[in-house]
């Protein structure tokens, strides 16, 4: 048995899959960790999500582009952020409420929405999705090649913005001025900088990052919208920021591992589907993941002013 | 440097600043000038309105009425940018800097254009490194702002303000966090500042350094100026009038026949977090009618003896008697007993800010037959009752009992205690700082309602970091150094300069070493 699993992990197979899985997970635990390293928990990922992969989807359904609908996807989510923040941020109430709430709509609101565009659909309509892009050279290498090199172009944009997103966090002013937004608002005010603007537009941004991870899971990873799609992957999101301790870098790791187990546990399953139950396949990386998180999130630490609201004119 | 200002536009004048949060009037029409070059001190109590205006300058508030102006021009209100392109540089005085971040990034942070593709992280550290010279002001760039003792923090909050190229540089109480040492090279750079040309505006209610570090004096009281006087022509009698409003005088204790003991520690060893806080073979007894100070630099054990007292924390040696029982740690117990404990922090272990008053007011007393019925269902109308009759008795200014406590002002959260804590007419007291930060008139309150009970027949242990207020109160002072204590003296008996030597270990070590 333990044989087996390695025999798997030697697999290019393995390796794509776990790379396919890994995508969307990247996009929104960048989203989350943008959002929360300006101080602003967004437990709205879940719908922003759901609210993506309609909205991309539903883009190219109606003649769009690809590329045109994962800007529409973002587009969407931002507006969801701007939304989030308007409560959270603007109005100062409880982040944990509202993003809930907004999970809560923006989810039904996708499907009332693809129900009122195609009310006469019953298999779901497909599109033709992004084709992987095999880069040339690079993907001759073995194993590497086809695990990495062979995906579509969205994937590579996913991996791509996870030092993107590191460098505007930690190279330049504005990066700064979000990071400093989650740590002591105050000390962002006392620089002449507006951290509502600031916050606000991290919110909005991520939430975009958001979006484009849900759009993935249809325009990528499959070809139809249906119902319950997204299955908690903006769950699992939150709790990455928490495992990789707000850290771009450490995200990734993060994404992969939860990944790699995802992977494995499918051809787990296979191989020993007789004996053990496949529910306990698929709960493996969940019960590991929280294993992980257990250990790596004791050392974790978080933003000083993550879920703590500025107002002005509030004492200082 | 008056008639200076005569020919010359101030650099900085305030123009009628009236502030109002509610009912309160913060700023009540405040008018003044600050001039190129001086130090102008803005002296005034705990709550008079200092930090207020200060904030109204940095555009943190916005003042109802009146205006600024720099340079004669009007200084947009409410906006933090346009005070900071004026030349205005603020060193709060809960510093404003972000603990994860470096030195360089906090100091940085919004002198660059936001959208700027890269930040130029070498010249800031060639500027910083150029400031600190000229300045004195060291700092290391790369040190995460949480590793810097008080000092070097404030140190890189001035870095901030010169950094932006501040002409006017306020510091809101800097010295209140400062040892002495360090207050002394903070004022050696104001000198050097103002030697450049900088104007500064120092904050603080210590007379003393007022005296010798400014050159102008403007007092607050209850929002207003009470008074404008150039500091060599000020005393500091006359100084403290005009802060105060009328002469208040500190209560002091007259003798009194003691009664019963009502603690007694004997060879007590306590185990703490650290090595000093950790009681060593501590040996006390307090009788009633008696109020025993207890001395010491904060950290030397007195967190330690306050927790065995107060039943959060227990002896692993030795005898511990409070009220004719054995220590416990039960503080329901403990209080159910007699005991009754005004905690050194009033926000964090005092009350509950998010709570009512009358909640507070009776949290220690909410299964007594006054307040519950049958022993467990609060009676909301009588405990109302109860609390709008202590509100009374101890003065505490608020709206009403079902306000939020974490609103009141230092000095009537301490009421509030006090209220909860005598009202239950306690045998044996434990006072913790109890007028740490407050103003003249709450300290003199709180120490004389220590007396009553004291004369009531209380036994009150004092601790305090304040030598003034341990002579004045005690019967007798103990001393605390690391984890060991004297046997308490009679305070007559007793000079400031022989509890300050015993502070620092001197006759403790001699007496150990015998
Ligand atoms: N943001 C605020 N909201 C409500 N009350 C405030 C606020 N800031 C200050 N106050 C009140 O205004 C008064 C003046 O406070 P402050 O300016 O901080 O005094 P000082 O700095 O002189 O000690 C106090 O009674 C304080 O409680
Ligand atoms: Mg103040």
């Amino acid at each position: 048995m333990i044989g087996d699993i390695f025999e798997i992990l030697l697999t290019a197979g393995f390796w794509a899959a776990t790379i396919r899985i890994v995508s969307p997970l990247i996009l929104g635990t960048l989203g989350e960790l943008i959002c929360e390293r300006a101080g602003v928990l967004n437990l709205g990922i879940e719908g922003i999500m759901t609210m993506g992969a309609m909205a991309g989807w539903m883009w190219v359904f109606q003649g769009g582009d690809l590329w045109g609908g994962i800007v529409f996807a973002a587009f969407i989510g931002a507006l969801f952020g701007l939304f989030h923040a308007s409560f959270t941020v603007y109005l100062g109430l409880s982040q944990h409420v509202t993003g809930i709430g907004i999970t809560l709509f923006a989810s039904s609101l996708s499907y009332y929405v693809f129900r009122m565009l195609l009310p006469d659909a019953t298999t779901p309509p497909k599109i033709v999705p992004f084709q992987p892009y095999a880069i040339p050279g690079l993907s001759d290498i073995p194993v590497i090649g086809e695990a990495l090199f062979s995906q579509t172009p969205l994937t590579y944009l996913a991996l791509l913005s996870v030092p993107a997103v590191w460098y505007v966090l930690e190279r330049t002013p504005l990066g700064l001025a979000v990071r400093m937004a989650g740590e002591n608002p105050v000390a962002v005010e006392s620089q002449g900088i507006d951290v509502l603007a600031v916050r606000t537009g991290a919110v909005m941004v991520g939430s975009a990052f958001m979006a484009i991870g849900g759009a993935f899971i249809t325009m990528s990873a499959f070809d139809a919208f249906y119902f319950g799609m997204i299955n908690g992957r903006g769950w699992i999101c939150v709790a990455l920021v928490i495992f990789a301790s707000w850290r771009p870098g450490k995200a990734l790791l993060g994404a992969l591992l939860f990944a790699g187990l995802d992977a494995l546990q499918v051809r787990a399953q296979q191989l020993a589907g007789a004996q053990i139950p496949y529910q306990f396949f698929l709960m493996a990386p969940y019960v590991l993941s929280i294993a992980a998180m257990v250990v790596m999130s004791r050392r974790a630490s978080y933003p000083k002013a993550l879920l703590v609201p500025f107002r002005r004119g509030d004492r200082v | 440097m008056t008639h200076k200002s005569v020919s010359v536009m101030p650099l900085l004048s305030f123009r009628g600043i009236t502030k109002r949060f509610g009912p309160l009037v913060a700023n009540d029409a405040i008018s003044l000038d600050l001039n190129q070059g001086e130090v102008l001190a803005l002296l005034g109590e705990n709550g008079a309105g200092k930090t207020t205006l200060m904030n109204i300058l940095f555009g943190h508030y916005v003042a109802e009425e009146g205006e600024i102006l720099v340079d004669g021009a009007p200084l947009p209100p409410g906006s933090t940018d346009a005070a900071i392109q004026a030349g205005i540089g603020m060193v709060h005085q809960h510093f404003t800097l972000a603990e994860n971040l470096t030195v360089l990034e906090n100091i940085t942070l919004g002198t660059e254009p936001l959208f700027a593709w890269r930040r130029d992280i070498k010249a800031a550290r060639t500027k910083i490194a150029d400031m600190a010279a000229e300045y004195g002001l060291h700092a290391d760039p790369d040190k995460l702002v949480g590793a810097l003792s008080v000092g070097e923090r404030q140190r890189v909050e001035i870095l901030k303000a010169l950094y932006r190229d501040a002409r006017i540089l306020i510091l809101d109480e800097p010295t209140a966090v400062l040892t002495p040492q360090e207050s002394d090279s903070l004022f050696e750079t104001l000198k050097k500042l103002t030697a450049k040309g900088l104007a500064v505006i120092f904050i603080s209610h210590k007379l003393n350094e007022i005296l010798n570090h400014t050159n102008r004096v403007v007092v607050l009281r209850r929002g207003a100026v009470a008074g404008t006087v150039t500091t060599s022509e000020a005393d500091r009698a006359g100084l403290a009038r005009m802060m105060v409003g009328e002469e208040v005088n500190r209560p002091k204790v007259t003798s009194m026949m003691p009664g019963n003991a009502v603690l007694r520690l004997t060879h007590v060893d306590c185990q703490s977090d650290s090595e000093a806080q950790s009681l060593k073979d501590v040996s006390l007894e307090i009788r009633a009618h008696e109020i025993i100070g207890l001395a010491g630099v904060a950290g030397n054990g007195q967190r330690t003896l306050a927790n065995l007292l107060s039943g959060l924390a227990t002896a692993d040696a030795g005898d511990v008697e409070i009220l004719g029982a054995p220590g416990v740690a039960d503080p329901t117990e403990l209080v159910r007993r007699g005991v009754g404990r005004i905690p050194e922090d009033r926000h964090a272990t005092g009350v509950v800010g998010e709570m009512p008053l009358w909640e507070n007011l009776i949290s220690e007393d909410r299964r007594g037959a006054e307040i519950a019925r049958a022993g467990f269902v609060i009676d909301k109308r009588r405990a109302l009752e109860r609390s709008k009759r202590l509100i009374e008795e101890f003065d505490i200014r608020c709206e009403g009992p079902e306000a939020e406590t974490r609103l009141l002002s230092g000095g009537n959260m301490q009421k509030l205690i006090l209220a909860r804590v005598l009202s239950r007419g306690p045998e044996f007291i434990l006072a913790n700082q109890p007028v740490r930060g407050l103003d003249e008139g709450a300290i003199a309150y709180v120490q004389s309602r220590l007396l009553q009970a004291r004369a009531d027949g209380a036994g009150v242990l004092l601790i305090s970091e304040d030598l003034d207020e341990l002579f004045a109160l005690s019967d007798r002072i103990a001393v605390m150094y690391h984890g060991r204590l004297t046997p308490p003296q009679d305070t007559a008996g007793l000079t400031v300069g022989d509890v300050g030597l015993l502070m620092s270990g001197h006759e403790a070590e001699s007496a150990h070493a015998h």
